[in-house]
């Protein structure tokens, strides 16, 4: 089977000096892999990468699976801070805007809104389609956000700290929504707080200027401390290491 | 009354009358791109850089619009340019093509033998000495800026919206990134003789702020701000030339009033 994203022995730099060395990573089909580290890690810089935004200065970020010329496998929900409140845009447009990730997805216009509103109603928001985005709740702008990564029908979902800007009520369902996407895309999630993600993802990968990933589904406590990963936040709350053993 | 129509027949009065029109348009639809996008700044530093092309104009004896334009234009790639590479910070490369451009406008107006003439209008803009040529110009860029919009309306908006995701989805941002900026600085240009250079940024985000009172939708914004505009600018024109009062500065006091009375209205509301 041929990864969707592949990554090979790939170095990112800024102005030339290098903050993240030899990833290599490779996503496949119904992978959910939880990406964690402490801020100022990587974990923007890889995903700049992987969304090709930035390109590796050495190695290579490609996408094998088929020939993606005019779109891209991913859907993208990025963190919501860096959006802007207060901008002019209505909730049927932004989810509209995500469909440009594939070009010719849809034939005609009318289309892509059946396709957009279908979203909005699966996620239960159907109801806010002409609201500006600026006077949602963080939960119902999250699901705008996951409408718009969705409508590409992407092969990859990627989620940049998800759990930053939503209702506690929320997040659970948000991951539980995850869950069942999960079974027809592969999603690649990255947080800072590995508490909330570790019983739903499938493997973790650690990130902090260096890039470890295993293809396992468990990982000890020894092994993130030796890859650097900052220990408290697998320790704190109710999450001892054994949690990160594979669950059904 | 009689007077007020009167007023229509005449040739002055209807070249205003049209020139309002079509800056309302141009600033309806660009200035919604400004709003939204928040670079007053960016079109402030451009707008006021253009005094030095309007100043070298004069003294070589050249159309003070054509010297405008071609600065302008190169104070817009300028600073996207340098934006882009992240050398210089956006806001202090603003403010050297800004203050480059007011000093050259200076120095070259002072070194201009004898008197410059319509210095005033286009500092303060004098919407009543619009001529038939400035009028095509205004005309021509209407078209432009109405064909652009209509023609890359989503990928504009969606590249406002959110600069990054648009880049991932390998929309060609860059390229209208400096495209757009030029399409601010045509349109900066080409309305200064309405309200003139200094003034002119207000009729960019007046009328915007009033109709974002409003809605929230970008392309209702842009509709409800062109009439706005040219609702602000045509009363302004009556009142400036009742009271006999500079136009520029009329026209953008009662866009403020509208603005001011919508914002009142709508706080009771």
């Amino acid at each position: 089977m041929k990864p969707v994203i592949e990554i090979i022995n790939a170095s990112f730099a800024y102005d030339k000096v290098v903050v993240l060395e030899n990833v290599n990573l490779q996503v496949f089909e119904k992978d959910f892999i939880g990406i964690i580290g402490p801020n100022g890690g990587g974990k923007t810089t890889l995903l700049k990468g992987i969304l090709g935004l930035l390109k590796p200065v050495k190695g290579s970020v490609s996408y094998p699976g088929k020939i993606y010329s005019t779109h891209k496998p991913f859907g993208y929900l990025p963190q919501v801070k860096h959006i802007d409140k207060k901008f002019p845009i209505t909730v049927i447009d932004v989810v509209r805007s995500g469909a440009v990730m594939k070009r010719n997805l849809f034939h005609g216009r009318n289309e892509e809104k059946e396709k957009a509103l279908q979203l909005l109603n699966e996620m239960g928001v159907a109801d806010i389609q002409n609201k500006a985005i600026g006077e949602l709740s963080g939960g119902q702008m999250q699901r705008v956000f996951l409408c718009r990564a969705l409508i590409s029908e992407p092969e990859v979902l990627i989620l940049d700290e998800p759990d930053t800007f939503v209702d506690n009520r929320f997040e659970g369902e948000l991951y539980e929504k995850l869950k069942i996407l999960n079974e027809r895309v592969a999603i690649i999630l990255v947080s800072h707080d590995l508490g909330t993600i570790s019983t739903y993802v499938k493997t973790i990968a650690c990130i902090n200027r260096e890039f470890h990933y295993h293809r396992s589904n468990k990982i000890s406590t020894e092994q993130l401390k030796a890859y650097n990963c900052p220990i408290q936040i697998i320790t704190h709350g109710e999450v001892p290491h054994t949690v990160l053993k594979y669950h059904d | 009354m009689q007077e007020f129509f009167e007023l229509f027949t005449y040739d002055f009065f209807q070249k205003a009358f049209l020139s309002a029109l079509l800056a309302s348009i141009s600033c309806g639809i660009v200035g919604t791109y400004i709003v939204s996008r928040r670079i007053v700044f960016i079109s402030g530093g451009i707008t006021h850089s253009s005094f030095g092309g309007i100043g070298i104009a004069f003294f070589l004896g050249l159309n003070p619009l054509f010297g405008a334009v071609v600065f302008a234009v190169i104070a817009a790639l300028g600073i996207q340019f340098f934006t882009q590479r992240g050398d210089v910070r956006e806001d202090s490369s603003i403010a050297i093509w800004w203050s480059l451009g007011m000093a050259l406008g200076v120095i070259f107006t002072f070194i201009t033998p004898g008197y410059t003439p319509n210095l005033m209008s286009y500092l303060f803009g004098n919407i009543l000495t619009v001529s038939s040529s400035e009028i095509w110009m205004m005309t021509v860029l209407d078209v432009v800026v109405v064909a652009f919009f209509g023609l890359f309306y989503k990928t504009i908006l969606y590249i406002a919206f959110d600069e990054e995701f648009a880049r991932a989805a390998q929309i060609p941002v860059s390229l209208f990134n400096y495209l757009l900026i030029v399409i601010i600085a045509l349109t900066v240009v080409f309305n200064i003789r309405v309200v003139g250079i200094i003034l002119i940024l207000s009729l960019l985000t007046l009328p915007q702020a009033t109709a974002n009172l409003f809605t929230k939708n970008f392309k209702v914004l842009i509709l409800l701000s062109t009439i706005i505009a040219f609702f602000g600018t045509i009363s302004g024109l009556f009142i400036s030339y009742f009271a006999d009062i500079p136009s520029g500065a009329t026209i953008i006091f009662t866009l403020v009033i509208i603005f001011g009375v919508t914002r009142i209205i709508r706080f009771f509301r």
